[in-house]
């Protein structure tokens, strides 16, 4: 934090002070007199405020990155308010991802660790020097505690040195505390936001309730979105060639119907009627040359034409496969397929915008306030400072919401009607329209010497870019970082290993989808691994023990993984095991499945995981981030796929795109490894392993190999 | 129509076919029912009425007029209490979006199952659905929940 920060936020400017965002529809908003900074404000009645600078989508940010901030300030989280942070990239950008005010990548505490400490220190010095100075004591004779200033007898709140913050000087360097003396980080306090989730005053985008607002809906065209490279904000290309929506304007309660560039756009008095008049409107669309979108097969197709064609980009070479490979004992090979998947978080997509008074307000559960704010501007044409960003509680986010299209296309319809709306996907809109996690054909090689040593492993990925259409910038030499994750940084010690990256597009809009190119790449890696020990006689374990060689901390999850999982005592004589492990956020983690078979397809029965992610700030939050991406793991690894006819994704609702429910969802056990190492990311850490430690288990049971996601026919 | 919602009473002068779902979130401003189907497949608008267990995007205002309807806010507290607390306790929530829901769902089946087993809370439950992954936790909260009533 540097003083321009400080001196802008102590001068109130709108734009970094005062409108963060309230999450809670019953909230009391102290308005006394406070002294503040972008992310902590100080009232005299007592009452402090943490702005959040990420966005809450399950994740439990809104906990975690306050504890960070809270624990160097040094007051507990009982009696703080936070709110989500304004567009503000000065104060709020993610340095872990080019500066841009956006949440995602496993990067919130990660990159929170050292910086929101000392945005807490920071203040909790100047608090310590006021006082110091009130009293006239020496400030080594000032202690804090739990919102308190303390020296000898004398002792003030917080809340009583504002006016004495003021004058303090902002120190540079301020000291943090010793990890030892840490009264918050790594101790179980409960989740902040837990009880508005539960009694439902926790206000998701469609929850936002301002004066005369409108809800929206928008027909959009039929064919699944391209993945056009050049930016997230690609200006749509109206598609409509005539429409009549006549009948559905005479329907009672529908207030305009609109044609913008993404299509027609219904407002209403509310969702049933907007929906209701969106059967009333005939359109004729431009649908295109979708030949090469004829179907699923077509396109999964071209995608093999292409990766036994065309190069790709050599991520990292070393030593010499080819060599090793006419030199090895056996050489084997595999390709694994993987479908394009949908986000289908249980939030269908919703944004709302009112353009009034010569100001855009645009409120919605937005991974990315930062692109909502540029294309608010580009669309509205409002100057900057004109146009407001209010940033909810996300209903599940999984990477779909850092894309703006929904925002978009609600200040598209603000625009051409005047009103104040709330765009609301249907379940349907949500399937057929998404940023969907790639199709990917990977295909690998790998050599063996006598002793069942892998010596040389190859790998090549064949799947449309992650990240070329939304945010270019990240594309450097051709390469596509979120694409080749798990590949370039392959954790495995063999002396001769290539990596190769093809992006090949086939007509899908493409979108990071949790653990994006990890839940690629270790499904592939990991199901290739094991073929290697399996073919080498060695246990799948000791196998990659041995290949992990100069990698302790990822042996160390694997051996607890093991050991938790009984994978070398006596197993119930139905079931079988299978481990899969990866490296990736600056984590570490290993998975054993315990399945039955079920006829020839893998019941699962139990996951077991070992993590190592650093040092754990909230241990209960990291178990449960492990856990859930442990079961969304298991609805890709089974059930999860997208499909496509002429051009058209054929799911729809919950119907065709099958959610994994209670029945089908095993106990998922999670053991932690702790230790001093810097926190990385844990959001996404836990899906990667479980398709391959499923179809691991599958082989070790049957000795057929599930190489095509996903496992059943659904 | 009259619509009575945690007993009390709101006049509702939309169509009386408009599903019950969308009388409460865009009429009444009643936004801890949420909208994940509209299908009546997710249960993230599940509510009471009449004390059943109903997805609201399935019920139609006609339908509901006259009954009492019940959301999450209007659960007798000493099951609110007992379910409420077992989810804080447990950490259940995570994005949050099915809670509501979930503990409505909850609340029916130990209303007819005083200690349900996990194969009972896996019937009871299999149509709500959660994308973040809570139903472990979402077991051990009913299990802690039945305990305490």
């Amino acid at each position: 934090m540097d003083r321009r920060s400080f001196i802008k936020s102590s001068t109130a400017s709108a734009i970094s002070l005062g409108v963060g965002f309230s999450l809670f529809n019953n909230e009391v908003i102290a308005s006394n007199t406070y002294f503040g900074n972008p992310w902590i404000k100080i009232h005299q009645d007592n009452s402090i405020t943490l702005t959040n600078s990420r966005t809450e989508m399950g994740q439990d940010v809104y906990t975690s990155i306050s504890l960070l901030i809270a624990e160097e300030l040094d007051c507990s989280l009982d009696a703080i308010r936070i709110e989500a942070a304004p567009f503000d990239p000065t104060n709020h950008g993610n340095a872990m991802l080019g500066g841009l005010q956006l949440t995602g990548a496993s990067t919130s505490v990660a990159g929170s660790w050292g910086s929101m400490r000392k945005v807490g220190a920071t203040v909790r010095t100047m608090l310590v020097s006021a006082a110091a100075k009130k009293w006239n004591v020496a400030v080594s004779s000032c202690s804090t505690n739990n919102g308190y200033v303390m020296s000898g007898a004398k002792r003030a709140r917080y809340g009583e040195l504002v006016d004495l913050l003021r004058q303090e000087p902002i120190p540079k360097d301020p000291a943090l505390k010793n990890p030892a003396d840490f009264k918050y980080i790594g101790k179980d306090i409960p989740r902040l936001d837990g009880q508005a989730k539960v009694d439902g005053t926790a206000i998701f985008g469609a929850d936002v309730r301002v004066e005369d607002m409108s809800t929206a809906v928008l027909m959009r065209w039929p064919v699944v979105p391209p993945n056009i490279h050049g930016g997230m904000a690609v200006k749509a290309v109206d598609k409509v060639i005539s429409y009549d929506a006549d009948q559905a304007r005479k329907l009672p309660g529908v207030l305009g119907v609109y044609r913008i560039d993404e299509g027609i756009a219904i407002v209403a008095r509310d969702y049933h009627i907007a929906q209701q008049a969106r059967k009333l409107v005939k359109i004729t669309w431009d649908l295109g040359d979708t030949s090469g979108l004829k179907d699923t097969e077509t396109i999964m197709r071209r995608l093999k034409d292409a990766a036994a064609v065309k190069p790709g980009v050599v991520l990292r070479t070393q030593g010499d496969v080819k060599k090793a490979t006419s030199a090895a004992t056996s050489a084997h090979t595999a390709t694994y397929e993987l479908p394009f998947l949908t986000h289908a978080n249980l939030e269908p997509l919703n944004c709302s915008a009112r353009i009034a008074n010569g100001e855009l307000h645009i409120w919605g559960p937005m991974q990315n306030p930062h692109l909502a704010h540029t294309v608010g501007v580009s669309i509205s044409g409002l100057p900057p400072e004109k146009v407001f960003v209010h940033v909810t509680f996300i209903g599940g986010g999984l990477g779909r919401k850092a894309e703006i299209d929904f925002v978009q296309e609600a200040v598209a319809i603000a625009k051409a009607s005047g009103k104040g709306i709330r765009l609301m996907w249907s379940r349907e809109d949500d399937t057929k329209h998404g940023a969907y996690r790639s199709a990917a054909y990977v295909q690998m090689e790998g050599a063996l010497d006598a002793k069942g040593g892998m010596t040389a492993l190859r790998v090549k990925l064949t799947s449309p870019s992650v990240i070329s259409r939304a945010l270019p910038p990240f594309i450097q030499n051709g390469v596509d970082p979120f694409m080749v994750d798990g590949l370039h940084n392959l954790n495995y010690d063999v002396p001769n290993y290539e990596a190769e990256a093809l992006i090949h597009e086939v007509g899908v809009r493409a979108g990071a989808y949790r653990s994006v190119g990890y839940s690629v790449n270790t499904y592939a890696i990991e199901s290739f691994i094991d073929e290697l020990a399996l073919a080498a006689k060695v246990d799948p374990v000791a196998f990659r023990l041995t290949h992990l060689n100069g990698q302790p901390r990822a042996q160390a999850v694997l051996k607890l993984a093991a050991e938790k999982a009984n994978w070398n005592g006596p197993q119930k004589p139905d079931r079988f095991l299978g481990v899969a492990q990866f490296s990736g956020y600056g984590s570490f983690i290993a998975v054993v499945a315990e399945i039955s078979l079920d006829g020839t397809e893998p019941k699962v029965h139990k996951l077991v995981a070992a993590v190592d992610v650093g040092r754990v700030i909230r241990p209960t939050q990291l178990e449960g981030q492990i856990e859930g991406a442990m079961v969304l793991g298991i609805a890709g690894a089974m059930l999860n796929r997208v499909t496509f006819k002429d051009g058209v994704v054929q799911e729809g609702n919950f119907d065709t795109y099958k959610m994994l429910r209670f029945r089908d969802t095993p106990p998922v056990e999670v053991h932690i490894v702790n230790n001093d190492n810097p926190p990385g990311g844990a959001g996404e850490l836990g899906l990667p392993p479980v398709a391959p430690a499923i179809a691991n288990a599958l082989a070790r049971a049957t000795g057929s190999r599930l190489r095509t996601l996903p496992f059943l026919d659904v | 129509m009259d619509l009575t919602v945690n007993r009390k009473n709101y006049s509702f002068d939309g169509s009386p076919d408009t599903p019950l779902l969308w009388a409460l979130r865009d009429h009444l401003d009643i936004t801890s029912v949420k909208f994940g189907c509209g299908e009546g497949m997710c249960g993230a608008c599940s509510a009471h009425v009449d004390g059943e267990l109903k997805r609201t995007c399935q019920v139609s205002c006609s339908e509901a007029t006259g009954k009492d309807i019940t959301t999450v806010e209007g659960l007798p507290p000493k099951v609110a209490e007992a379910l409420k607390t077992a989810w804080l306790e447990l950490d259940v929530a995570q994005c949050g979006y099915c809670q509501t829901g979930m503990i409505m769902a909850a609340a029916d089946l130990l209303k007819n199952n005083g200690n349900p087993t996990d194969e009972e809370i896996n019937d009871a439950m299999n149509k709500n659905v959660c994308r973040c992954g809570t139903y472990g936790r979402i077991r051990k909260a009913i299990h802690l929940a039945a305990t305490r009533l």
